[in-house]
């Protein structure tokens, strides 16, 4: 490898680049958080070379990225499953439930939070606000899809979704 | 300035001065942990809560600016109110495990809780557990006692310049930690135990060994680099087993190197000289001193007779004492020898007889801070003198503009204006390019000698910064005092000062570099000097704490002299199997802390300082050694009954600075047409191996800059040789060595880096010059 | 999609076709840019247009109801470098507006950000959108390219000599980005741990330079108010509480979602308006700002008006305007301890007193819920609490005390219960069945 950037394939790094041109020449570091995204889009999960080579490529301290990755959630810094469940539990949520949306799928996959189910398909995370109240229960798809309103019909169809 | 009263009592304070500023002035103590006044503000620790008139909350007196007429109350019910709540979160999932807690007696913590803490706990639930670290040979983690102040994290990233330790994890959870796997580095690193106000950072050579009660503690100075950081040295039974700063805002501040900090372990080395050697028949014998000294002077005579006193060389190590150094010098003069020096890796002593004083900072280690422009030429600064280093990065973040010529761009940790990497041989050539430039900038006429030359863009980078306004400095490193040029570096400098109308000096290498001058452990007239008295060899040498095979510019050339020669009489703290190689008598004399003496740094400050502890089993100090030395020979003027008599006598009195500082020499014709065929070499010394108590450091030893010298080249010269990081490469001087090759982007083509001052690269010999590299 | 229903509409006009009405086409048709185009023609002076948003008394969105136009005017002129940035980190609990702003109308607060910057001087801006929303985040993104497209962003905007670029950045997983200087650590690139205040943002922002924070709704608001006047916007709604604010009602009602109604308007009226109560079961309690707002029973919230003023009267804050409607179904000790869970999961670990009292609160509530309470464990939540409020640098350690004291202060017989019979007062079977997930009947 020439650089410690290299394990990112070009197509990231594009996408990397889009992001740092928001923000002033100066000011890279601004773009961690989506690189950080973007590398765990591609990679599955955050490394600690992974992690390492979103540093180096903007130019900051190992240990900086560590500290976001490690500060922000929806960051994976363990492998997951194919399809990340997380599901909102927080009060509004369990008033609609939410903790129950959890339970059930807790029996379903046979896995209890942070776990991954044995054929690596399904990992579960409990989930804090998601900002959508009004759709309870909700949980997100590997991060970036939210499913509304799941009630265990619901939640039967998205299982049956995910292949 | 704003009129504020804390506690009833009324005060004048700065515009933006903070409260606890403010109290400080006053004298009332305000209790903490995050803040630090070397620190940027965290304000996360939440102890220093205190209740400012109209504010409906206690304020952070950290953070909080005072205002005209504002009243503090430091210790009204809502400040202690505040204070207590936060001590009583700051415990619940502390350890409480002092009795076993290196801190112990000297935390801050625990101090504090006796004054706002309960007796006893209120919290009941699971106490937290966090998983130590490995930071590497020094720091030692315990981080269930981690209060989460960030002090360490904010010191790695400010003061040290990279930030090597975070806050990962949030809430409860927050932890800190190098990067996964990493351990921390920095040549600064031990500050970190200083800084960190519980027992989670601890010294690792230290832990266990003692109480902070059990130790007898002295002021001290340090003996490494030129700055002479003040030190206060721990004792127990006789034996340094601690070493701290003693703040001194205008050298050390309140900061330590690793190496000033760890090398009292080689204090405590196996290598240490216990008793006078003498060798007889190929046989080294420990014997009394009555009969070593009696050798040694019957040595030295003979010599002296026989061949004259010119046949004596006498190499002196510029990290001896200011005492030791005058007398060494005297007693070789008196012996009739003129060949003295204490600049043992110089190569270019052309400047000799031309220079009009002592060659020096040429301005005060605190105006290092002031300068506002400054060009750093030929120096391993972050490594040579760390915290210069650290006071230029500070200034670089104020604002000031520092550009670098070298001949090696190894990160600095500083932000830099401007840099031009050539190799040794073209930085005459570009420094000049750098005067002609700001000659233009400025409307000076420049040294005709300059007419020809073409200014690079580089050069031109550099001078448009230096000639851009505020105070400037150009400061010459040990690489350019080393230059096989170095004359012609100094007058170029000088030129380049006098042209911007600033500052110009030397970095001083060792703690004695400037006392070496004024002790007048130099040559004088027909005298040899280190490098002549090493090409060509002496009948007799006297070794004063050094190593010259490791210590000398040509370290192969001088353990050959050395060899050959008749008797070498050595006054060392230390033996090892190279000098039972050469020596005749072994002299066991006093390290720095075993001795009272005087180092001279690099602005010209006099300091002074008593021993630490008694001398090891019969070591004595050198300047006594010297002195009987003296007696036995018959040199007169060597009736010193103390050390302070020969420091009044070195010095003409008792000044706080040394006179005769003066940086002017008369130049001759520069020579700017050096060239070098084939691969020059960079040798720069490794901050561990500079001296031979850092040396024998274990800890230090096994840091990450203690590690084993590489051939070092740019991408294109590896490629032009076939090689790979990691290949084996055979690089020629006077004799060839194996190293592996290492990438190192950042040199010039042509050149090849080889550390100095290290047993796997003597062989090769000058520091300086032509060597050959070829695949292995 | 959450339902909408409406008393004066205006932030909320243009949802009314759902996802099919939120692009460039759409907003225009509505009379979307015509006040930034109206402003850029006239070389409005920003001082007016700083009057115009003040005598609107709109005050901040986000929570802690900053009037908005003195928050403008606080942007030092001469400045050369400032920033206008959006918050949507929209992740306090029981708050789900702004996601439906950026969902169904993105080009309002567009356009109040441009008329923000033009108001401040600032010639960039972020919108900092929840992590959680990602698809709102790229919606965002899309309705930025045709602002751009249509030359709404960018340098010299209409041929103005105005220029103004937005961009979106967004979270991933942190609530304590929400708070303002959290939130700007976080788009610099590092955690989202707030900064102490002074400095202020509008001396010391995004990358140290001048800034300006509003909430979206905020933001969404001025096209609006420049539309209809300063003052006729603030007689939508009271004095001190200018026009119309949407509130998110979650919980047990029939019609959770974002509900528009003028400040002022009854609690008991938007409680009708979101269909009532579910199952027709009785009101027990409600929190009536988003998470971090004291809960108010049954009794004390039927008595209140939606606005700043009437709600902090009854002892609590209006906050986000975000209603969580609970019902006698649910355990208030369980209801605590998921709450205390939360700000225990979200303290971002910097200051002492709340990274180390928000574990201490939940697991002593956590303690009580599992039949594990002590008779001196609601002193000790007091105590502990009094001991963090007021101490740190942001407001959480605040927000993590204000529930716990607040649902003991109100419902302290339903704890000493739990303490003292080691379960719930409210029967496990009744709460299963509260929560609506489960069909009647079913196990």
């Amino acid at each position: 490898m020439n650089n410690q950037y290299d394990m990112l394939s070009p197509e990231a790094l594009a996408k990397i680049d889009r992001e740092v041109a928001k923000y002033p020449a100066d000011q890279k570091q601004s773009a961690v958080m989506a690189a950080l995204v973007i590398a765990q889009d591609e990679k599955g999960w955050l490394s600690q070379e992974t992690i390492a080579a979103v540093a180096a490529y903007l130019g900051m301290a190992p240990v900086a990225a560590y500290e976001v990755a490690s500060f922000y959630n929806m960051y994976d810094l363990q492998p997951v499953g194919k399809y990340k469940l997380t599901v909102c539990t927080n009060l509004p949520c369990a008033l609609s439930g939410g903790v129950h949306a959890a339970d059930y799928v807790k029996e379903k996959l046979g896995i209890d939070f942070n776990e991954t189910t044995a054929d690596g398909k399904f990992t579960l995370k409990e989930g804090e606000c998601m900002g959508a109240c009004g759709d309870a229960p909700v949980m997100l798809v590997n991060n970036k899809r939210m499913c509304s309103f799941m009630l265990p019909e619901q939640i039967d169809k998205l299982l049956a979704e995910c292949k | 300035m704003v009129e504020i009263e804390i506690d009833g009592k009324t005060l004048q304070v700065a515009d933006g001065s903070t409260i606890i500023e403010a109290a400080h002035q006053l004298g009332v103590y305000i209790p903490h942990f995050c803040y630090h006044k070397k620190l940027s503000i965290a304000a996360n620790c939440r102890m220093c809560l205190v209740q400012v008139e109209k504010a409906p909350k206690p304020m952070p007196a950290c953070a909080t600016p005072v205002t005209n007429g504002m009243k503090v109350f430091t210790h009204s019910e809502l400040a202690v109110k505040a204070q207590k709540a936060v001590m009583e979160f700051l415990l619940i999932n502390h350890p409480l495990d002092c009795p076993i807690c290196d801190q112990g007696g000297e935390c801050q913590l625990q101090d504090l809780a006796v004054g706002y803490g309960e007796s006893a706990s209120k919290y009941e639930e699971e106490k937290r557990v966090v998983p130590d670290k490995n930071l590497g040979p020094l720091v030692s983690t315990d981080m269930t006692r981690c209060i989460n102040c960030t002090r360490c994290i904010r010191f790695t990233a400010e003061i040290a310049g990279f930030m090597e330790l975070g806050q990962a994890f949030r809430g409860e959870h927050a932890e800190v930690m190098p990067f996964i796997g990493k351990t921390v580095d920095t040549e600064l690193s031990g500050n970190l135990i200083d800084l960190c106000p519980v027992g989670a950072l601890t010294s690792k050579p230290f832990r266990f060994s003692a109480r902070t009660w059990e130790l007898s503690r002295r002021k001290s100075v340090s003996p490494h680099d030129g700055l002479g950081s003040n030190l206060i040295v721990q004792t127990k039974h006789d034996r340094v087993i601690r070493v701290l700063p003693l703040e001194n805002e205008d050298i050390n501040e309140c900061w330590l190197t690793d190496k000033e900090r760890f090398s009292y372990q080689g204090l405590n080395s196996a290598e240490r000289l216990t008793r006078p050697m003498v060798k007889q028949g190929g046989a080294w014998k420990e014997v009394d001193w009555n009969v070593a000294l009696d050798y040694a002077s019957h040595a030295l005579r003979d010599v002296a007779k026989t061949h004259g006193g010119g046949a004596i060389g006498g190499l002196l190590s510029p990290h001896s004492t200011l005492e030791e150094l005058y007398l060494a010098q005297k007693l070789l003069r008196g012996l009739g020898s003129e060949n003295i020096d204490c600049r043992l890796r110089q190569s270019d002593f052309s400047a000799d007889g031309k220079r009009k004083g002592t060659p020096w900072l040429g301005m005060k280690i605190a105006d290092v801070s002031r300068l506002d422009r400054v060009l750093l030429v030929g120096s391993f600064l972050r490594k040579d003198q760390p915290l210069l280093a650290q006071r230029l990065r500070q200034s670089a973040k104020r604002g000031a503009q520092i550009s670098v010529l070298h001949s090696a761009d190894d990160d600095l940790l500083i932000k830099l204006t401007a840099r031009a990497i050539a190799s040794p041989s073209q930085l005459p050539a570009v420094l000049a390019q750098i005067v002609k430039a700001v000659c233009a900038l400025k409307g000076v006429t420049a040294d005709p000698a300059l007419a020809g030359l073409t200014v690079s863009a580089e050069a031109q980078a550099i001078a448009q910064s230096l000639a851009s306004g505020g105070t400037s400095g150009i400061l010459l490193g040990n690489f350019a005092q080393q230059h096989a040029q170095a004359a012609t570096l100094h007058s170029l400098g000088r030129q380049l000062a006098s042209a911007l109308g600033g500052g110009f000096g030397f970095l001083g290498e060792a703690a004695n570099s400037v006392g070496g001058y004024v002790a007048k452990a130099v040559p004088t007239g027909a005298g040899l000097n280190a490098a002549a008295m090493i090409q060509s060899p002496r009948q007799a040498y006297v070794v004063l704490g050094a190593e010259p095979e490791l210590d000398c510019a040509d370290g192969a050339k001088a353990l050959e002299s050395l060899s050959k020669a008749a008797a070498v009489v050595v006054l060392t703290p230390f033996k090892s199997q190279t000098m039972l190689d050469y020596a005749a008598v072994l002299l066991p004399v006093s390290p720095f802390s075993e001795t009272s003496g005087t180092f001279v740094n690099t602005e010209g400050r006099v300091q002074s300082f008593y021993a630490a502890a008694k001398p090891l089993g019969e070591t004595r100090p050198a300047w006594k050694v010297l002195r009987v030395l003296g007696n036995l020979l018959g040199v007169t003027g060597f009736d010193f009954n103390s050390s302070e008599e020969v420091r009044t006598e070195a010095l003409g009195g008792q000044p706080e600075f040394v006179s005769g500082l003066d940086n002017a020499i008369d130049s001759g014709a520069l020579n700017l047409t050096a060239s070098a065929t084939g691969f020059e070499r960079v040798a720069d010394v490794p901050i561990h191996f500079a001296d031979p108590l850092v040396r024998r450091a274990p800890a230090l030893q096994q840091a990450r800059d203690s590690a084993a010298p590489a051939a070092r080249m740019n991408a294109s010269m590896l490629a032009k040789l076939g090689l790979v990081e990691g290949g084996s490469v055979r690089v020629g001087g006077a004799a060839a060595v194996t190293l592996a090759a290492q990438l190192d982007t950042a040199l010039p083509d042509g050149v090849v880096r080889v550390a100095a001052a290290h047993s796997a690269t003597v062989a090769l010999g000058a520091m300086a010059g032509v060597v050959s590299v070829e695949k292995a | 999609m959450a339902l909408i229903d409406t008393i004066n509409p205006l932030l909320t006009t243009g949802w009314s076709k759902g996802d099919a009405g939120w692009s460039l086409k759409d907003y225009e048709a509505r009379g979307g840019y015509a006040q930034l185009k109206r402003i850029l023609a006239s070389k409005m002076p920003q001082d007016d247009l700083i009057a115009e948003v003040k005598k609107s008394s709109l005050r901040g969105r986000g929570g802690a109801g900053f009037p908005t136009g003195l928050k403008w005017s606080f942007m030092p002129k001469a400045a050369p470098e400032k920033y206008v940035v959006c918050n949507t980190d929209e992740g306090e609990p029981g708050t789900f507006k702004d996601r439906d702003l950026l969902r169904f109308d993105p080009h309002s607060t567009i356009e109040g950000m441009i008329i923000a910057g033009y108001a401040v001087g600032a010639k960039r801006g972020y919108n900092y959108i929840h992590g959680e929303i990602f698809d709102i985040y790229q919606r965002f993104e899309e309705a930025l390219d045709q602002a751009r497209a249509a030359g709404y962003l960018g340098d010299n905007i209409l041929g103005s000599g105005f220029s103004f670029d937005l961009f979106a950045h967004h979270g991933w997983g942190a609530y304590i980005c929400g708070e303002e200087t959290g939130l700007l650590e976080s788009i610099e690139g590092k955690k989202g741990q707030p900064r102490y205040k002074p400095p202020f943002p509008a001396n010391f922002g995004l990358y140290g330079k001048p800034t300006t924070i509003n909430n979206t709704e905020t933001f969404a608001a001025i096209p609006f108010i420049l539309g209809m006047g300063g003052e006729a916007y603030l007689n939508l709604g009271k004095p001190n509480n200018g026009g119309t604010k949407l509130f998110s009602v979650s919980g047990h009602v029939n019609r959770p979602g974002n509900y528009e109604v003028p400040m002022g308007t009854p609690f008991a009226k938007l409680l009708e308006m979101a269909g009532g109560m579910r199952g027709g079961r009785k009101l027990k309690a409600v929190i009536p700002g988003g998470s971090s707002a004291p809960v108010l029973p049954a009794d004390i919230i039927m008595d209140c008006t939606m606005d700043y003023d009437s709600i902090a009267k009854a002892g609590s804050m209006l906050g986000s305007g975000a209603v969580i409607v609970m019902d006698e179904t649910v355990c208030m000790v369980k209801a605590l301890e998921r709450l205390a869970y939360f700000y225990f999961e979200e303290s971002c670990g910097q200051c002492t007193p709340c990274r180390e009292g928000s574990g201490w609160l939940y697991r002593v509530v956590h303690r009580i819920e599992h039949g594990e309470g002590r008779a001196d464990d609601l002193d000790l939540l007091n105590r502990v609490t009094d001991n963090m409020m007021g101490k740190t640098i942001c407001a959480l350690a605040d927000a993590a005390a204000f529930p716990v004291r607040s649902f003991i202060k109100h419902f302290q017989s339903e704890f000493e219960y739990h303490i003292e019979h080691k379960k719930c007062l409210v029967d496990p079977a009744v709460q299963r069945a509260g929560s609506g997930f489960f069909k009647a009947g079913a196990a």
